[in-house]
């Protein structure tokens, strides 16, 4: 049996890993996968606390983050092929119509 | 009909507003209609009152119409306060109302001639009628709140009617200066009302009044200022401010801006007197003081004579016959400062009579030379227009005091009122019958470079013509009264009763005590010889009058030059006007200038703020270049956001319920 902590270090690392890829990547899609990656980062922190404390509300909830997830990938890779379309680049630097 | 007493007052009302609301669009003479016919009712509304009150044979009437302003007592019930729409009616009410609502209709009358070629007719009618309203309300009023409605109420029909023509910058001046100057006396009516409240707990005449409620207060003798005396002297501020008394008189030569049937109406006959008709009203007040009667008796005198030598030199046909009036209100006061308010009453009536034609028979003069208003331009004018001639005459003569035309009985009584009660002193007594020589001069001066001598304005430019019949008529109606108008006040030693002091005793009471047999005798000598005296001064200001402008018609530029620093002081009225310049009015502009508008609103208030303004503009454009529109900045400030609260909780073990309790 692997102790919860464990799982829970790994989660940690695997969303800070995520976090920094976000911060410090350019390119819209690997942007996009740190995301995905902190999500499934939660995902396995919702496991293991369900394992460890016996319910099933956790895993319940990765269901959930699952589906939205897919739901995000969708409507995300779509704005990407767009941007990519419109602007032929990738660079998120180059994608900053909002500043002031 | 005495129980609808506020028909009176309401038909100028309704003639204002409808005149107002739909006049600018109707020809003139729908616009006269309703002018004269409001008035006109009015008039024949008070008449029938005043016949119903005096068959009704009570001494006050008095009704409460609605309240206005009450405070209830929650403790112990009944009211705190109470200021309704109560209107009363008494004696020296008649007396008020019927010259209000008399002269008030033979001026509208009137008007419709003077003004049949001005552009504003319809506006010119709604706001005199709108000044009969007031004035009614102010003489109706049956507690000193109300009265302040129309109190106000007329300084604002002043206002709009001596600002009339606007465009004239000379006009709106006047009338902002005449507001403003009103504003100093009002201030001290309102506090005079206050310690009033204070002291009394009410402001209802007939309360305040009651003969039993004022037995019980002591009479305040010279140098003692107990609530009375300063009460008495605020409201008297106010009545120098409204009566244009020293020191604030220095609206009402300039309020000659306004069309003249408006100087004869309110800057003559009706609403200049409301101070004195307060003073009066309040005698009761009054009597109580000796050093209030002193400064009001002292003041009018002074003002008298002061006001008097300035007509001596002015040039302007009005300016001669305002600062006149300003002398004949000073006369009314000094009466009531020696305690004979029916002598001032009495004079009040037989001056608004004489006055108000004076000035329509000088609007007829102004209009006969098509808007001239200085006499040296005029002159030989006695041949052209006789009626206007022979109308002001009379009322000059009236004013002059020559019997038996109403101001002789009216003066007359006055200055003997003045002799007998000043205690041995007199000096009231001499300085009214000095004025009443230059009254003399000044008024005869007026028609002697008016109507006699050589004509001195250009014949071929100016067409002289007599004035329609709308205007003569006031005026031979105004001329009548003016002789007649005495005739209710006989001296006593016509051995008559003296009917208007009688008709007045209601009010006045005591004021008037019962002398026995010896020194009535005496006294009736006293009042033949003061009587002789008086006409024997106005005589020689005719004489000298003559003798200066017709007989030798040089001799007074002669004066002129050879007295000149009196001639222009008094030319400049005494600077009056620059000394309130240089006194009150530049450090006052200074003053709102430099610490009112650019310390305390530019640099204070703006200052705080805009400053606010300006501050949250400079924190907004520092934080906005942090919307970089660059997605990863965005992330680091989420991450940082996620750390700060992930630190909170780890180390602030309390902070989630504090934030809790924060939300809830």
């Amino acid at each position: 049996m692997v102790p919860t902590n464990y799982y829970v270090i790994l989660s940690a690392v695997l969303f800070c890993l995520g976090v920094f890829a976000f911060i410090f990547k350019r390119n819209v899609i690997t942007i996009f996968m740190s995301i995905e990656l902190m999500l499934n980062a939660v995902n396995l922190a919702f496991v293991a606390f369900s394992q460890a404390l016996g319910k099933l509300d956790g895993q319940v909830f990765v269901l959930f983050v699952i589906v939205v997830a897919a739901a995000e990938a969708a409507v995300g890779l779509g704005i990407i092929i767009l941007i990519a379309r419109n602007r032929q680049t990738l660079n998120v630097e180059r994608v900053d119509l909002l500043k002031l | 009909m005495l129980a609808y007493l506020w028909i009176v007052p309401l038909l100028p009302l309704l003639g204002a507003a409808i005149n107002g609301l739909f006049g600018a669009k109707w020809p003139n003479k729908y616009v006269t209609l309703t002018a004269i016919s409001s008035t006109g009712l009015s008039f024949l509304c008070a008449l029938e009152v005043v016949r119903e009150f005096f068959k009704s044979g009570q001494a006050l009437f008095h009704k409460q119409y609605f309240d206005w302003i009450v405070i209830p007592n929650l403790v112990s019930g009944g009211n705190l306060f109470r200021a309704g729409f109560d209107l009363q009616m008494d004696q020296l009410t008649v007396v008020m109302v019927l010259v209000v609502t008399g002269v008030g209709w033979l001026i509208h009358i009137y008007a419709t001639g003077y003004m049949a070629h001005e552009g504003g007719y319809y506006r010119f009618f709604s706001y005199l009628n709108l000044f009969m309203f007031f004035m009614l309300i102010l003489v109706l009023a049956a507690n000193y709140v109300l009265l302040f409605v129309g109190w106000e109420g007329v300084g604002l029909s002043s206002y709009l009617l001596i600002g009339f023509y606007f465009l004239k910058k000379s006009a709106s001046d006047a009338g902002k200066k005449a507001f403003i100057v009103n504003r100093i006396g009002d201030f001290g009516f309102m506090l005079g009302m206050f310690l009033l409240f204070r002291a009394f707990h009410t402001l209802d005449f007939q309360t305040l009044f009651d003969a039993q409620h004022a037995a019980g207060w002591s009479v305040e003798s010279f140098g003692q200022f107990g609530t009375l005396t300063i009460a008495c002297l605020l409201l008297f501020m106010g009545a120098t401010g409204k009566s244009a008394q020293l020191p604030l008189y220095v609206w009402l030569p300039d309020a000659m801006e306004g069309p003249t049937p408006v100087s004869a109406l309110i800057h003559a006959a009706t609403m200049v007197t409301a101070g004195v008709y307060v003073v009066a009203r309040s005698h009761v007040l009054f009597t109580h003081s000796e050093t209030a009667l002193i400064v009001v008796g002292t003041v009018g005198c002074a003002t008298a004579f002061f006001a008097a030598t300035i007509g001596l030199v002015q040039t302007d046909i009005k300016k001669v016959l305002a600062y006149s009036t300003v002398s004949q209100l000073g006369y009314m006061f000094l009466a009531c400062g020696v305690g004979a308010f029916t002598a001032g009453i009495f004079h009040l009536m037989t001056h608004a009579f004489f006055k108000a034609l004076l000035f329509l028979a000088a609007g007829s003069v102004i209009h006969a030379m098509g808007g001239e208003q200085e006499m040296p331009k005029m002159g030989g004018l006695r041949k052209k227009i006789k009626w206007t001639y022979a109308t002001m005459f009379i009322a000059t003569l009236a004013i002059t005091g020559i019997p038996p035309l109403a101001g002789f009985f009216s003066k007359d009584s006055i200055l003997f009122e003045a002799y007998r009660r000043e205690g041995g002193r007199h000096s009231l007594y001499v300085v009214g019958l000095l004025t009443a020589l230059l009254t003399s001069f000044y008024m005869f001066r007026l028609i002697f470079l008016t109507f006699s001598g050589k004509s001195r304005y250009d014949e071929k430019k100016v067409h002289v013509h007599e004035s329609p019949g709308s205007m003569l008529g006031p005026l031979v109606v105004l001329a009548i009264f003016s002789v007649i108008g005495g005739w209710f006040a006989l001296p006593t030693f016509f051995e008559r009763p003296d009917y208007f002091a009688n008709f007045l005793a209601p009010v006045f009471g005591g004021a008037h005590e019962v002398v026995d047999a010896a020194t009535e005798a005496a006294s009736h000598q006293l009042e033949l010889i003061l009587a002789g005296v008086a006409v024997g001064a106005a005589l020689i200001g005719i004489a000298v009058a003559y003798w200066l402008y017709i007989n030798k018609p040089k001799k007074a530029d002669d004066l002129a030059t050879s007295m000149k620093p009196a001639y222009t002081t008094l030319l400049n009225k005494y600077y009056i006007d620059e000394l309130y310049a240089f006194l009150v009015v530049r450090p006052l502009l200074w003053l709102s200038t430099n610490v009112f508008w650019k310390a305390v609103d530019v640099a204070g208030i703006d200052g705080t703020v805009n400053g606010i303004a300006h501050g949250t503009a400079a924190i907004g454009d520092g934080v906005r270049h942090s919307q970089s529109g660059n997605t990863r900045s965005y992330a680091v400030w989420v991450v940082a956001g996620a750390i700060v609260v992930l630190a909170v909780i780890f180390f602030w073990p309390g902070a989630g319920k504090v934030v809790l309790g924060l939300v809830r």
